[in-house]
């Protein structure tokens, strides 16, 4: 292993003059560079998918289900959805996909969480690539200034996300139609659905900014019981936020593929009764 | 030479532990201008050890609790040897003590109406001990650091300058207290960073450098207790007193080495915990003394009902005192009855679901777990006897702080001696701490600024000498004056590891005549041998370097040990006695005395096989009249001769 | 299994002027740690080895170091978790200046934590009075239970990979510290004028965490240092600065006054 024998130039970082003199910018043995590359590909891939799909403006609807990336429905060019989330607030002068118009919530709220935060500044910006591995920028300012330092807005996106979850959870109940929207039916995208509204739900709660607002901010707990309670629900959530964010992740895009594939008519949805 | 750096300061304080900050605190609040040293960085003292808690008679848990229960439980587990206006001012104060680290951000265990919380422990008749988890010593450390961290930033916006008026310097070793005449002068330090030496001149000294279990081989203290404040007393003129009481905790880990003597909590024990030799037997049901024959079960299936219905049945015998517990463990080691790494199996998990353990024991579990190893609901532990806490320590006045004899000197923790008697109760040291640093400080600070004339200088000459000693391992090769030529010189390592080897084995938790005058034998050839210790490498940090100057520390305190123990023909709390095993009545107002035989020369000069200490006793003032009144009569004829009573 | 063996060590030695990863052939035995071969190293091969420690038992956060580039207490880490095939690298903390081999010079975090200003008394409250209710003070225990060994100081890259930014950066130790006293029920530093908040972003570089973890993964005491104190801290700041309604509330408050 290379190893200097005097103090390096300054080269920053680890190798700056005072530290020891080791050239390798890290000596870690372990495969460091394996989490950081399954996050990258796992992100990646997720935004290809949603990028397709939500710039197909196409198959998102196959009566009772809606898919979630393009619900509420925002314009007017949107299909008429039979007691579905329609509401043309945009008007007609909206021309492509509607998805547009409400992933920008969602993707905000998740774009601006603590855990997807970490993720990409891991996988993607290699800031730093893994723990005690020199990342390979020279200069670093985090989230002091513009643009990062819009990441404070997390907390409104929470707002946005808890009404979008609600819409969500409206479109779930649709789904105990059937095809003529008569109620009291449910099929295999009636589960797919439910599930997914449940990892939303857990997600959507067991954020940091959430778990601030409901009881964090306090200094004295002990003078608002109720708060602590749920303070404490919300903490218990918010030590699997990383699991939820996956696991909603691919509910999500679970949940809209199956519209996918049941709306472009690869397969007829299983009903159950 | 005399090139050394020298600053002036009112009041050092050698030892950053809870007695020394504490003392810097109070002697910087009463206007000194304050420097402390110690020997690791700044917040790291060995203080953060300790779990248990803070003894202070609160009676937060138990209104029933005050000074005067506080007083006579110290004096009880002391078997009446301590000092007992130390005592006295020990129980009265700590509350005091403890409230006030609340004020510098302490945050203790609460009782559900918000006050602090109190557990009760071994010796002490109401909850008492103020905690928090099992960190309390981390918490009162890292109190006192940022009260420290907090005057700094004080003066810091009057002067510009963080250090101007309390100033730690980290990493820093004193080897000698200088003196003018007979009154102290300053204190000489070198920097174990750099290895440059200094002078600190100041007319008041306040040792806190804690103990002195790194002269025995299975401790649970950490490299720093070298006794290094015992030496500096003594060689400054200082006694010490009653050396011979050393506590060794009964369960100590001894396996892995890399943990051998991390301490096994009492609440083991307490929570169902049973001891078994090599054969399974619960061997402690054979080791009952007679005295105690009425108080504990006789059988194993009563001893288990005692756990679930201790009003109707006798506890069982593992929690016997401390003492009673360790003898019976080094007596089933040496009968060939021992576990495979020489300790005794400690087993809870045959006694309870792993569920239980854990949600109990959870330090527990994770020490072993994480150290050793080792599963704690699966398998059973090995313990044994390790080297705690010495009870013995530099003489002070009860009031001042003030060792003996040496004018500007004084003594807090465990480096000073009389509080605790012949044994000390678990949470008294950290309220001792608190205590008496804060005396020791306050009337250090008096003291200096009550100085009319001239403050005393420090002599050149005894500076040079200083650095001369300090220096002399790097120059070892050669033959010593008067010894044949060509020996290679000591390692320091091997002559420290000799040293604990002898200590544990022959002045350790059972003591016999011939073992200590064999000790003491050892001991001699030691410092003839530690004369030539050698190290090589340059003064920066060289940590072999450091260790052959602790070494002359160590060879000091553990003849003072071995000396006092030998003269002590009785067998009273930390000093057992195989052919004195009663204790003595009389023996109950001597003290020992340790101080050192040619106090001009240097310790390491002259004949070296020559024993370096004297030893004189002396009769302690009787107990007040008022505080013998808080006894029961027949309590007090156990302790106290005819005449006492 | 056989209780002792020989393992390949390499050990960085050298100071400020330079210095290298020497190799040593070192024997292990049943159970030892990291620093308990380090000991060996010092007491048969390289006796002026310099090393930091104290309790061996990761109570007091000295002996941090570098073993095979993670940053780790070398008296908790088991040889056990190594092969015996496997050559160990110990190097001091490499976001520091080194002074002498496995020692470096921490004195960053003592600046950093004076800088912290300390905790403000009640006014009006006297010693012995204090109330404090468990589930009110269970956060700030959390904090205090930090050995300060500085691992995390360590890992961050903001400081590891950045020295430009130790000047700005308290570092997830004394940020915690920051942390630790917003949430105390006592502190009386708002009504002293202070905002811990605020200041947090403001003087101890709170914004340069980009929240990736590190410290949390290093941490030996297992305090969630990032979802427990970093990330309600940066709530705690988008409060007092982003947050429009507390913004015009406080506007409006201090017009009042």
């Amino acid at each position: 292993m290379a190893t200097g024998t005097e103090p390096h130039l300054n080269s920053g970082g680890v190798r700056s003059p005072a530290r020891a003199a080791i050239a390798a910018p890290h000596l870690r043995t372990d495969r460091w560079w394996l989490a950081p590359a399954a996050t990258a590909a796992g992100l990646f891939a997720f935004v290809v998918y949603s990028t397709w799909r939500a710039f197909a403006n196409a198959d998102y609807y196959a009566a009772p289900y809606v898919s979630p990336f393009y619900s509420p429905c925002l314009a007017r060019n949107c299909r008429e959805m039979a007691g579905g989330p329609n509401a043309d607030l945009f008007g007609g002068w909206w021309g492509i996909s509607p998805a547009i118009i409400i992933l920008i919530f969602p993707l905000g709220f998740r774009l601006t969480c603590y855990y997807y935060r970490k993720a990409y500044y891991r996988g993607f910006w290699a800031s730093p690539p893994a723990c005690a591995v020199a990342e390979p920028h020279k200069k670093y300012t985090g989230e002091t200034r513009f643009p990062l330092i819009l990441q404070n807005v997390h907390r409104y996106f929470f707002y946005a996300a808890l009404l979008v979850a609600g819409t969500l959870t409206y479109d779930t109940v649709l789904t105990f139609r059937d095809s003529q929207h008569r109620w009291g039916h449910m099929g295999l995208g009636t589960l797919v659905f439910l599930l997914n509204i449940v990892l939303i739900w857990a997600y959507t709660l067991s954020c940091h900014s959430c778990r601030h607002i409901v009881g964090g901010k306090l200094k004295h707990f002990s003078q608002h019981p109720v708060r602590y309670r749920a303070w404490q629900f919300v903490g218990r959530l918010n030590a699997r936020h990383m699991l939820l964010a996956w696991a909603s992740l691919v509910s999500v895009a679970l949940a809209d593929f199956y519209v996918y594939l049941v709306a472009s008519g690869v397969f007829d949805d299983p009903r159950f009764f | 030479m005399s090139v050394v750096d020298r600053q002036e300061w009112d009041v050092v304080v050698v030892g950053a532990g809870g007695a020394g900050l504490r003392a810097a605190i109070e002697a910087r609040e009463r206007g000194a201008r304050t420097a402390v040293i110690c020997k690791s960085l700044f917040g790291k003292a060995h203080t953060v050890m300790a779990e248990g808690g803070i003894a202070a008679a609160m009676g937060n848990v138990n209104s029933g609790d005050n000074w005067q229960v506080h007083f006579r439980d110290t004096m009880r587990g002391g078997k009446f040897l301590n000092q007992w206006r130390m005592a006295e001012l020990h129980a009265r104060e700590a509350p005091d003590r403890v409230w006030e680290l609340e004020t510098w951000g302490a945050l203790f265990d609460r009782t559900k109406d918000g006050r602090i919380s109190q557990r009760n422990f071994g010796g002490h008749e109401y909850p008492r001990l103020a905690h928090v988890g099992d960190r309390t010593g981390l918490e009162l450390i890292r109190t006192l650091q940022q009260k420290i961290v907090a005057l700094q930033q004080e003066d810091h916006r009057e002067t510009g300058d963080y250090e101007s008026r309390l100033k730690v310097f980290q990493e820093c070793t004193v080897t000698r207290v200088l003196k003018d005449g007979s009154r102290v002068s300053g204190v000489f330090a070198y920097e174990r960073e750099s290895g440059r030496f200094f002078v600190l001149e100041a007319p008041s000294v306040v040792v806190a450098t804690g103990g002195i279990g790194k002269s025995f081989k299975v401790t649970s203290n950490s490299w720093e207790y070298t006794g290094d404040g015992h030496a500096l007393a003594l060689l400054a003129g200082a006694p010490l007193l009653n050396m011979e009481f050393v506590q060794f905790h009964p369960t100590g880990m001894v396996w892995p080495p890399s943990v051998k003597g991390i301490l096994v909590t009492e609440s083991v024990r307490g929570d169902g915990g049973v001891l078994r030799n090599s054969e399974g037997k619960r061997f402690m049901f054979d080791y009952i003394p007679d005295v105690f024959k009425e108080k504990y079960a006789e059988s194993e299936e009563e001893g288990d009902r005692w756990y679930e219905d201790p009003d109707h049945n006798r506890r069982p015998p593992e929690l016997l005192p401390r003492d009673e517990v360790a003898r019976a463990i080094n007596s089933e080691v040496k009968a060939g009855r021992g576990s495979p790494h020489g300790g005794v199996f400690l087993d809870v998990s045959t006694r309870m679901p792993a569920e239980v353990i854990r949600r109990r024991l959870p330090s527990m579990y994770h020490q072993f777990k994480e150290l050793a190893d080792v599963d704690i609901t699966a398998e059973a532990m090995e313990v044994g006897p390790t080297c705690h806490y010495v009870m013995g320590g530099i003489a002070v006045d009860s009031d001042t702080a003030a060792a003996r004899g040496v004018p500007g000197l004084f003594a807090a923790g465990e480096v000073a001696g009389g509080m605790h008697g012949s044994n000390r109760l678990g949470g008294n040291s950290l309220s001792d701490l608190l205590v008496f640093g804060r005396r020791a400080g306050l009337h250090a600070a008096e003291y200096a600024a009550g100085l009319t004339s001239a403050r005393p200088p420090v002599d050149d000459a005894e500076a040079d000498a200083a650095a001369a000693e300090a220096l002399r391992p790097f120059s070892a090769e050669g033959p010593a004056p008067g010894q044949e030529p060509g020996r290679p010189p000591e390692n320091p390592y091997t002559l420290h590891q000799e040293l604990q080897q002898a200590m544990n084995d022959l002045v350790g938790i059972i003591r016999r005549e011939g073992e200590m005058e064999q000790a003491l034998e050892r001991l001699a050839d030691l410092r003839v041998r530690a004369r030539r210790a050698g190290v090589e490498g340059h003064r920066q940090f060289n940590p072999g370097w450091h260790l052959a100057l602790d070494l002359r520390n160590m060879l000091l305190v553990s003849e003072c040990v071995a000396r006092a123990a030998l003269e002590r023909t009785e067998s009273r709390g930390g000093h057992t006695r195989e052919d004195h095993p009663e204790m003595d009545r009389t023996w109950r107002n001597v003290n020992l005395l340790c101080r050192l035989a040619d106090p001009v020369g240097d310790p390491a000069a002259g004949d070296p096989a020559r024993g370096q200490i004297t030893l004189t006793r002396e009769t302690t003032e009787p107990v007040r009249p008022d505080l013998l009144a808080l006894f029961e009569k027949e309590e007090l004829v156990k302790y106290l001769p005819e005449e006492e009573l | 299994m056989s209780s002792s063996y020989e393992a390949r060590f390499k050990v960085w030695r050298g100071d400020i002027q330079g210095g290298d990863l020497e190799d040593f052939t070192v024997e292990v035995n049943d159970g030892e740690v990291v620093l308990d071969i380090v000991h060996r190293l010092q007491a048969t091969q390289a006796p002026d080895l310099a090393v930091r420690w104290n309790c061996k038992a990761g109570k007091c956060g000295s002996c941090s170091a570098e073993i095979n580039g993670r940053p780790r207490l070398m008296c908790m880490t088991r040889m056990s978790v190594f092969t015996r095939e496997e050559t160990i690298t110990v190097t001091p903390l490499r976001t520091f200046p080194v002074i002498r081999d496995l020692v470096t010079d921490v004195g960053f975090n003592y600046q950093k934590a004076r800088e912290v200003p300390a905790f403000v008394p009640p006014e009006g409250v006297g010693p012995g009075e204090y109330r404090m209710f468990q589930e009110d003070v269970d956060r700030s225990q959390e904090f205090r239970k930090c050995i300060e060994c500085f691992l995390c100081q360590d890992t961050c890259h903001v400081v590891r990979d950045h020295e430009e930014n130790k000047q700005a950066f308290a570092g997830p130790r004394f940020l915690m510290r920051v942390a630790e006293l917003d949430m105390h029920p006592l502190d009386a530093a708002a009504e002293s004028g202070l905002d811990r908040k605020a200041t947090a972003q403001d003087e101890h570089g709170l914004g340069y965490c980009n929240i990736t973890k590190c410290c949390t993964e290093v941490c030996p005491e297992h305090i969630k240092i990032t979802d427990n104190a970093l990330i309600p801290l940066k709530e705690r700041a988008v409060d007092r600065k982003y947050d429009p309604l507390v913004w015009l509330g406080s506007k409006i408050g201090r017009r009042s006054k």
